[in-house]
């Protein structure tokens, strides 16, 4: 028998984050437990390890292709995607160091969890196998559990874990079910193995199909589809605000890698009837996330419609099934984070112990009291809606881009519109912000080194993804090259 | 000449430049950030008078062109150029804008993301007439909307965060359309030619004269996206009715840009995207559209006669009077479309000068209603002389600027359909009858309100800001050759590919619907 090739450039980045999160859990039990209301160096230390990692995609890359027979790949995809996660993970340390230390919640286990979710999400996206993927979603989604639920002693935060553990539990025996009945009917878990058995005459296509659609569903959920989405505004409303942050990017990052090159490699025998349904679904999508937002009293449940609203233009690339559509689709997951870890950065420092003053009525008069935080919400909320000049438009043109070339125009009609309604909702905020009598007393809100950090990398990506995106562009779109073989 | 190229780019960008400048002013230094910001104004200006004055009208292209890739994956292009319509259009601007601000002297509330918006709107509204990319086309299109959304919803009226949010949401609603038009007008080129770009000269080229032509069906469709946009702005009948709104709460300098030169990237959008990327549908629609017009007209006139409010009158007299910009478009005349731009300029500068006429009584009385005054002829003469020239231009008396656009529209239209002049032409009486009306209640008579009693003359600041618009009033009205002259070349260019669509032919097209 062959032993395998052991390559470990090939997953330095996972290893590093591990290591990481290793050490942080030994080291904290003999770090003296009194100042822990001060400092936080285990959240600096989870920081360095996110730096390292990053650090660490540049051996990644120079080793591509295959590995561990055929379970790992390294290629521009998953290279990209490891960019983007490491540094939303690193974003999320830093809103969560002042966050934790306000909560009384200022335990290491939490980075521990952060980075090993992480590193979840990189296993995620460069696993050409399906127990791979599996196991990097159960890494994932585990430690997304236990945070979500990281303010054990406020009701809202025990409901969002509960919930979403509940109905994260369907979704990966969704996903586990789909793999066992496409390893029936191929005979492999491998993604390339199961794309050429696809072709092969004496294929079962029921369970071709079937299996499509259980993991088209558990992917869905992750990603909050609707009808897949009924978890979200709950489990984001109760999480820790970084938490939710990091789970309206990361995740669905995360989930929308694995969706593009499972059913991109493997499943193109049927590529008409996935594009058909994910288009039927990112419509839904769209349109309930818009609608309902509006409606939303609460800043951090409206954001969390948002966020299902975004799924759905994602999504619209994801059906768009083209080289463009995947370009798009990376484009707007890296613009997507810069704003909404942006947003969620002000929400982060003008919310207080316990969550009070999200509600978007707290928001009156902000522009009076903090013009600079208003300032940047704006820009922020402007690029969510879309608005020339900022990421968020540049991301939405490109879908819509994608949409119309594959002869989707009705899905790109869709979402202009929607893209209209959504502008209702964050303009309203805006309107609170700078239209209304002030309201709340916010100078004690405090900008500590950690939080001006994440809004700098947020507000230089929200600019520079939305005036200069060539770049990235090209970027996205080599990346998304390596999809379809 | 190096300059002839860095220049649109200059006029454009310098006052966004002056408003990221104006963030480093301290809050409270109200004189530096006011004074800046008229300085930003002024000095884009004078830079906007080199386009006319190296402005060679014998040329019909676009003139002052630069084009260098932006994001070349995908085909844009910042491409910037002016012709003979859009020049003046983006000296419209330019000369408004530092009245506006000058029109703004007295707010004390929150000066400095005033004057910010301000100028961001000014560069805003100057790439929309000088871009000659679609996508760049749009992203200008749509970024005039958020600092006008501040300046309503901010520093408005009663109801101003109504208004804002429907100004916004109405002119997204065909922004947005128009935008998956442009995307698919992109990719109908680009498959049809293997040449993706967003270039509006490429593309036109090659729609005329390289046997990209689309179908009837396809045009159809693309030709109802970009008119919706534009309708919407402009505003024609029956999607006019945000405008009043708007207007009413939006601050005086607000009002001014949105009645002087907003509405006019909508009849502006017409002319240089739907007529000439459309030629067949615009041809086999104009009937419908005309008809919309004269509607406008009319019905604009009707409602402003009945307006307790000065404001809202003016709104609806805009809504008339850009009815007749567009029946000038749909005409397919030379007359009728240099009448239109024309017209488009005089509204600009008549209307900016009744709401900044209407703004200082509202500063005087904090009123704006027509029943709370009267007689202020008595109390203020030098107002009341201005307020006379500016209501007869406005009304379109000879010798003044409106006169010359409303003739030359009508002039068109007759030649092509003498019916649609005729009801037109009541439009002009009506404006007559609500405008002098208007007036005889506010300036003539006794003074009867004793609010009214005490109010002072316009002073040294108000006179300087009304006197240049004074002056293009009467310069408009008596040497119409100087302004028209130059768009020669650009209007018959435009009429030829019109008037010649290669491809689809209207008949063909007229079959369709049989």
């Amino acid at each position: 028998m062959n032993i395998p090739e052991i390559n470990i450039y090939s997953i330095l980045p996972i290893i590093v984050l591990s290591v990481f999160g290793i050490a942080i859990m030994v080291i904290e039990p003999f770090l003296p437990s009194r100042n822990r209301a001060t400092s936080s160096p285990m959240g600096w230390l989870a920081f360095a390890g996110t730096l390292a990692a990053g650090v660490a995609i540049i051996p990644m890359r120079n080793h591509p292709g295959q590995a561990y027979s055929g379970l790992w790949i390294v290629d521009e995809f998953s290279t990209f995607f490891h960019v983007l996660f490491i540094a939303i993970a690193g974003m999320t340390t830093l809103l969560s160091i002042d966050y934790l230390r306000r909560e009384s919640i200022n335990h290491g286990e939490y980075y521990a969890l952060l980075l090993f979710a992480t590193a979840g999400m990189l296993v995620m996206a460069g696993s050409n196998e399906l127990m791979m993927i599996f196991i990097g979603l159960e890494i994932l989604s585990i430690g997304t559990y236990v945070m979500a639920g990281f303010r054990r002693t406020d009701l809202r935060s025990n409901e969002s874990a509960l919930k979403y553990f509940l109905l994260g539990s369907f979704a990966s025996a969704f996903f586990l079910y789909g793999v066992a009945l496409i390893f029936g009917a191929t005979g492999s878990t491998n993604l390339i193995s199961i794309s050429a058995a696809m072709a092969r005459p004496d294929i079962q296509s029921s369970l071709v199909y079937l299996s499509a659609a259980l993991l088209l569903s558990a992917l869905c959920f992750k990603v909050a589809v609707a009808p897949f989405h009924i978890w979200a505004p709950d489990v984001y409303e109760g999480a820790p605000t970084p938490i939710t942050g990091f789970m309206s990017v990361g995740p669905k990052a995360a989930g929308f890698a694995v969706l593009f090159r499972l059913f991109m490699t493997a499943y193109p025998v049927i590529e008409d009837r996935w594009t058909d349904v994910m288009g039927v679904l990112a419509a839904l999508t769209m349109i309930l996330g818009n609608v309902v937002a509006v409606v939303q009293p609460n800043l951090k449940r409206m954001l969390a419609y948002s966020s299902i609203a975004h799924a759905g233009y994602i999504a619209v690339a994801f059906a768009a099934n083209s080289q463009q559509g995947g370009s798009a689709a990376l484009f707007y997951t890296l613009a997507y984070a810069a704003m909404t870890l942006g947003a969620f950065a002000i929400v982060t420092i003008l919310s207080r112990a316990k969550d009070e003053k999200v509600q978007l009525g707290d928001y009156a008069g902000l522009a009076t009291k903090r013009p600079g935080l208003a300032a940047l919400l704006s820009l922020f909320l402007l690029s969510l809606a879309g608005v020339p000049g900022t990421a968020g438009f540049a991301g939405k043109f490109f879908i819509f881009r994608a949409a119309v070339e594959a002869n989707m125009t009705w899905l790109a009609i869709i979402g202009v519109l929607t893209t209209v309604v959504s502008f209702y909702y964050y303009l309203y905020v805006i309107v609170q912000m700078y239209m209304r009598e002030p309201g709340e007393d916010f100078s004690d809100a405090r900008l500590t080194p950690a939080l001006i950090l994440v809004l700098l990398i947020a507000v230089s990506g929200t600019l520079y993804l939305g005036i200069l995106p060539g770049k990235t562009l090209e970027w996205t779109a080599a990346s998304a090259l390596h999809l379809s073989l | 000449m190096q300059l002839d190229k860095l220049i649109l780019t200059l006029v454009t960008f310098t006052p966004l430049l002056g408003a990221i400048a104006l963030l480093l002013f301290s809050r409270s230094n109200l004189k530096a950030v006011r004074g800046f910001a008229l300085a930003v104004a002024l000095l884009t200006f004078v830079l906007s008078l080199h386009l006319i004055a190296h402005f060679d009208p014998a040329q019909s292209g676009f003139q002052f062109v630069v084009d260098v890739p932006w994001i070349a994956a995908a085909g844009i292009d910042y491409h910037m150029g002016i012709d003979g319509i859009s020049v003046y259009l983006i000296l419209l601007t330019t000369a408004l804008t530092p009245l506006a601000i000058l029109a703004s002297w007295s707010l004390t509330d929150r000066t400095k993301e005033y004057f910010l918006f301000m100028l961001v709107l000014e560069t805003g509204m100057i790439g929309v007439f000088a871009a000659l990319d679609l996508f760049l086309f749009y992203l200008f299109w749509e970024i005039v909307l958020i600092p006008m959304y501040f300046l309503i919803g901010v520093w408005g009226g009663e109801r101003r965060i109504y208004a804002a949010i429907k100004f916004v949401l109405f002119t997204m609603i065909g922004g947005v359309l128009m935008l998956v038009a442009i995307l698919a007008l992109y990719f109908m080129h680009g498959n049809a030619t293997g040449d993706f770009t967003f270039s509006y000269p490429a593309i036109l080229a090659t729609l005329s004269e390289k046997g990209f032509a689309l179908t009837p069906q396809a045009e159809l469709l693309l030709f109802i996206a970009f008119f919706l946009a534009f309708a919407i702005k402009v505003p024609l009948f029956p999607f006019h009715t945000w405008l009043p709104d708007a207007h009413v709460e939006a601050p005086t300098a607000g009002s001014v840009l949105l009645a002087g030169v907003l509405l006019k990237m909508g009849t502006y959008g017409l002319l240089r995207f739907s007529l000439p990327l459309f030629p067949n549908m615009s041809h086999l629609l104009a009937p419908l559209i005309s008809v919309l017009a004269i509607i406008g007209i009319i019905y604009g006139a009707l409602v402003a006669m009945v307006q307790p409010d000065l404001k809202k009158l003016v709104a609806y007299s805009s809504v008339s009077h850009l009815g007749f910009i567009v029946l000038g478009i749909f005409s397919f005349t030379v007359e009728g479309i240099e009448g239109a731009v024309y017209q488009m300029l005089s509204h600009g500068v008549s209307t900016g000068a009744l709401f900044l006429l209407v703004g200082m009584i509202y500063e005087r009385r904090h009123t704006r209603m027509i029943s709370e005054f009267g007689g202020l002829a008595n109390r203020m003469p030098v107002y009341a002389a201005v307020f006379l020239i500016v209501t007869l231009s406005s009304i379109g008396l000879p010798g003044l600027n409106g006169f010359v656009g409303e003739f030359l529209v009508l002039l068109g239209t007759f030649g092509v359909s003498p019916g649609h002049a005729a009801f037109a032409a009541t439009g002009v009486i009506l404006s007559a009858v609500y405008m002098l009306w208007m007036f005889q209640r506010v300036v003539w008579g006794e003074v009867t309100n004793p609010h009214n009693e005490s109010l002072m003359d316009i002073n040294a600041r108000e006179k300087l800001t009304l006197l240049p618009l004074l002056i293009l009033i009467v310069w408009m009205g008596v040497y119409s050759n100087h302004f028209l002259r130059p768009m020669d070349a650009s209007v018959t260019n435009l009429l030829n590919r019109v008037e010649n669509p290669q491809g689809g032919d209207v008949r063909t097209v007229e079959k369709l619907f049989r």
